[in-house]
């Protein structure tokens, strides 16, 4: 029916439904759950996946809904605030009772909803790349485990680049730094001594980086390569760039391969100084696949706008939903253990080629894509993995979480820490 | 090193300076075929393959071969599936306009999406860019000649050591000279005889370039002749030296800049909270006001143009925002300091919230004029122009706010009811509106600031918010009131800041300044330079 009516009503009769949201249209819809920050510092990346969401509950209603139901968004905001996304992931939860909730950027957020999610049996779908160790019942992560992103990148650089020297470059909170002891570690184990590893931290929205550009730039003139490894997260990569930029380190240099810079953020820069730097991701948008021109059209038609980019996280939400689509209808309910069940084993194609499969340890079996930036904000891909690498919740190479696995589609096992020596479940998080 | 937007521009001056010398060849239709074969083998070949065709590209002669290298290096070079033609693509937006790459002719417009771009790596790119530059080593342009002798650098080979030789005999440039003789001693510090190896580390002693320095490193510890290896220590010390130097001048220089920055940031708020004692924690959002005005201008005109326009806009706008705020809420709360700390903080949140929802909660690009980008060498220290600018026009503006101040009639009301509101209303001052004009000021120059940082930083709703603690720092740093003790607060608390830095790291730094503040503030509650007589007790 809705498929007669143009546009504009649709639309219109989208938002009415998210705004309005009563009793009595409660019982005929299924509850789909937002929380993505559309205040505050991470507004900026965080509105784009509240919209993906929303597009893709459109179409899925244009399709029928799940179940003969129609899905409903309930959209909440919590305000790039930590404590407010635990309040706000309980509200969703308790009060309106929605089916599942897509949402979080950072991970402080996901450890603040964790709880919640735990205690309420609800089920979260995280879409951000993260620093790994850690597994729950209740979250599935679609974004890059660090050996789907991070260990990847710096083989390519060690192995196609020469790279002997390496800079790991951060802003101060949990992510870099876990990634860079990974990393440090990875890099000690393949022969790199601590000399030719320098490593900088930073507070969120850095903005002078005049000394730490040059300090890489005289720590590049030791005679051999040199790479920035940079999880530099948020507004801080623009002043960062520009002044790598300024002081004339170019790619051909000493290349920086970022872990957090995507299409989006390079869309408030001024590319062309940075042509040739490398980032690390799952999706790019200018891979040219059907899927991906389908998407594409679809989110511009959606947001109005073709300028809009499409990048990663977006992928992993676009992944996520249509994977719970299809576990919904596998268990034929929304109950959340019957669809937890039902999710580990759940294949759906990635918009970049291959498919994408819903592992025990719930995380994504993914590419890896090596990208160069060019002039026009967008990645042309220069490097690939040969197969999808499946993610791996538990660093293998951190003394402390080596021998942890997790499994929860074993009956035995049924566990997202689960030490293969002492044979047990510890049933408490790593850090 | 020479800053790459000069040398991406003298790469398309040699392209154009080519394409003149070989126009006059006749055989140009055979030719197109050979280049035509190359380029449609480009389009299929891996990475190393292309490096290859590079080469074969480069001993072609066609007038086209550099505008077409330089298309592929900055990834223009596309191939169109329908025509199978391999074209070059002009501009950056979502539809471009193409021209066939072999023949140069306009083929229209295209969505860039359909075209299918030819791929080129890092090591691709550096490749095409140094045989372009070498290629240049006899132009009239010194910077080409400069930019072909570096390229050398960065990879010396005996074989074009005989090519320098000949050039340096007529070289005219006395900086170009010395970079060839460097390049020249480079070729023999690798070479076989022992006693020219020695001679040449003694001639690379000094310079700083990593590429010469990395050589010298090598042969101070390597080379199998005793006094090679002397020879180059003693070198490699006269680098180190200078470079220690060089060290130095830069961090006073990234402090001087980041001082710059911190003064911009304060001298409006040394105006509103200094002279007239109100607390605006608005004040960042009047700088992003202004922030907001340079994308908007640049909207509207070129780039390289927009600048000067926005500093006057910017005045205008966040000064006519800061009195209406001054007009609408702060005059009632005169005197009741919390109050007006609740009610500006409210206002900024306002403020933030509407930009967000007007422009998006994404940030804009500001783009930076041509004129701003790259470095400049201030005698042997080489600086970003940016920064540079920005330190003037942080003086600019001090001396033009200190003049208003001290040599305008605004500036004397203003100045009069700071000391003693009562005795100039009783000698005619009309108070209120000076009140409006001198919060007016100060958020204009709040705007002015805007406009800098909009160089510097990310021109987001956020970009007040993170400004607004050093602003309040540096005022009550320098002393409240009093604009000489913002100037030294500013310099003081950015030198500091970058002295720090290397050894302390960017995050413990911050807090190493915070708390010396804390203390110094706990000492001196007045700040550097306190107010004297009766207006400091009010």
């Amino acid at each position: 029916m809705t498929k007669t009516m143009p546009k504009i009503i649709s639309c219109l009769l989208a938002g009415a439904l998210m705004l309005g949201a009563t009793l009595a249209h409660a019982a005929d819809t299924i509850k789909v759950g937002v929380l993505h920050s559309l205040s505050g510092t991470m507004a900026i990346s965080e509105t784009t996946l509240k919209d993906t969401v929303l597009m893709l509950i459109d179409a899925q209603n244009k399709k029928g809904g799940l179940l003969g139901k129609k899905l409903e968004a309930v959209v909440v905001d919590p305000a790039s605030n930590w404590p407010l996304f635990a309040e706000k992931a309980r509200e969703l939860l308790q009060k309106d009772k929605v089916a599942v909730v897509f949402g979080c950027w950072t991970s402080v957020s996901r450890k603040s909803v964790l709880p919640v999610f735990e205690e309420l049996n609800g089920i979260l779908f995280y879409p951000v790349q993260y620093e790994g160790e850690e597994s729950s019942k209740n979250v599935f992560y679609t974004g890059a485990a660090p050996n789907q992103q991070a260990i990847p990148a710096v083989d390519y650089l060690m192995n196609d680049l020469g790279v002997e020297r390496w800079v790991l470059a951060g802003t101060d909170y949990v992510y870099p730094r876990t990634t860079n002891k990974i990393l440090e570690a990875y890099l000690k184990a393949k022969g790199v001594k601590d000399d030719d590893i320098m490593i900088n931290y930073t507070p969120f929205g850095h903005s002078d980086w005049q000394s730490i550009v040059s300090d890489i730039k005289k720590f590049g003139s030791a005679g051999k390569k040199t790479a920035v490894v940079s999880t530099i997260n948020g507004d801080a990569n623009v002043p960062f760039y520009k002044e790598l930029g300024n002081q004339g380190l170019s790619a051909t240099d000493i290349p920086v391969v970022a872990f957090s810079v995507g299409e989006e953020e390079l869309s408030g820069i001024d590319t062309k100084p940075l042509v040739g730097h490398l980032a690390a991701w799952n999706y790019f948008m200018s891979i040219k696949d059907k899927a991906n021109d389908a998407f594409i059209k679809q989110w511009h038609t959606f947001i109005k706008d073709k300028k809009r980019v499409t990048n990663d996280p977006m992928e992993a939400h676009y992944i996520g939903f249509n994977m719970w689509i299809k576990a919904v209808e596998k268990a034929k309910s929304t109950d959340p253990d019957k669809v937890i069940d039902a999710m580990v084993g759940i294949e759906y194609p990635n918009l970049t080629g291959g498919v994408a499969k819903m592992l025990p340890n719930h995380h994504l079996t993914k590419p890896v894509l090596i990208g160069e930036i060019q002039a026009d904000g967008q990645f042309d891909v220069v490097w690939k993995t040969k197969d999808l690498v499946p993610g791996d919740a538990w660093s293998d190479y951190l003394p402390g979480s080596k021998d942890i696995t997790a499994d929860w589609a074993d009956p035995k096992i049924k566990c997202g820490n689960y030490n293969t020596v002492t044979k047990q479940c510890s049933g408490q998080n790593y850090e | 090193m020479v800053s790459r937007t000069l040398f991406r521009a003298g790469l398309t001056g040699l392209a154009s300076l080519l394409l003149v010398l070989f126009m006059p060849l006749p055989v140009q239709a055979a030719d197109d075929e050979a280049l035509r074969a190359a380029l449609t083998q480009l389009r299929e070949a891996d990475f190393s393959e292309k490096a290859a065709l590079v080469e074969t590209l480069v001993g072609m002669d066609h007038p086209r071969v550099a505008t077409i290298l330089n298309a592929l290096a900055e990834s223009r070079l596309f191939y169109v599936t329908e025509t199978s033609r391999i074209v070059i693509g002009l501009g950056d937006d979502v539809e471009i306009a193409i021209e066939d790459a072999i023949t140069g002719e306009a083929l229209g417009q295209a969505v860039k999406r359909d075209l299918d771009r030819i791929r080129v790596n890092n090591r691709l790119r550096s490749l095409i860019e140094n045989q372009l530059a070498s290629l240049g080593l006899a132009s009239a342009d010194p910077q080409q000649r400069k930019a072909a002798v570096e390229a050398f650098l960065r990879s010396p080979k005996p074989e074009g050591a005989a090519r320098l030789k000949a050039r340096l005999d007529v070289e005219s440039d006395q900086k170009i000279q010395e970079l060839l003789t460097a390049a020249l001693a480079l070729v023999d510090l690798t070479g076989t005889d022992a006693a020219a190896r020695a001679q040449a580390a003694k001639a690379l002693g000094g310079w700083t370039q990593p590429e010469i320095r990395g050589p010298l490193l090598r042969a101070a510890a390597e080379d199998s002749d005793a006094a090679v290896r002397q020879a180059a220590q003693t070198a490699l010390a006269k680098t180190e030296f200078r470079l220690q130097m060089l060290g130095w001048a830069e961090t006073l220089f990234f402090g001087l800049s980041l001082g710059s920055v911190l003064i911009l940031a304060a001298i409006g708020l040394a105006v509103t909270f200094g002279v007239m004692g109100v607390i605006n924690m608005a004040h960042g959002e009047l700088m992003m006001l202004g922030a907001y005005t340079t994308w908007l201008t640049q909207q509207w005109l070129p780039v390289n143009w927009s600048l000067p326009v926005a500093v006057p806009l910017a005045f205008l706008v966040a000064a006519l925002v800061g009195i209406a705020i001054e007009r609408g809420v702060i005059r009632f709360l005169y005197g009741r300091p919390l109050e007006t700390l609740l009610a500006t903080f409210g206002i900024s949140l306002i403020l933030q919230q509407a930009v967000r929802s007007i422009f998006s909660p994404l940030n804009r690009s500001v783009a930076t004029p041509d004129w701003m980008s790259g470095t400049i060498l201030l005698g042997p220290l080489e600086v970003t122009l940016n920064r540079l600018v920005i330190i003037g026009f942080c003086i600019a503006v001090f001396t033009l706010l200190w003049l208003a101040l001290q040599r305008t009639r605004l500036g004397l009301e203003v100045r009069a009811v700071a000391q003693n509101r009562a005795m100039a209303r009783a000698m005619g001052v009309r108070s209120a509106r000076v009140d409006a004009l001198t919060f007016g000021l100060g958020s204009g120059i709040a705007g002015v600031a805007g406009v800098a940082l909009s160089q510097l930083t990310n021109v987001g709703p956020n970009l007040g918010q993170n400004y607004i603690v050093d602003s309040f720092m540096v005022v009550v740093f320098g002393g409240v009131g009093n604009l000489w003790g913002a100037m030294v607060a500013g310099l003081s608390l950015g030198v500091a800041n970058k002295l720090l830095e290397p050894w302390s790291g960017a995050v413990l730094a911050k807090i190493l300044v915070l708390v010396f503040l804390i203390l110094f503030i706990q000492k001196r509650p007045r700040g550097l330079f306190p107010q004297r007589g009766r207006a400091a007790e009010v």
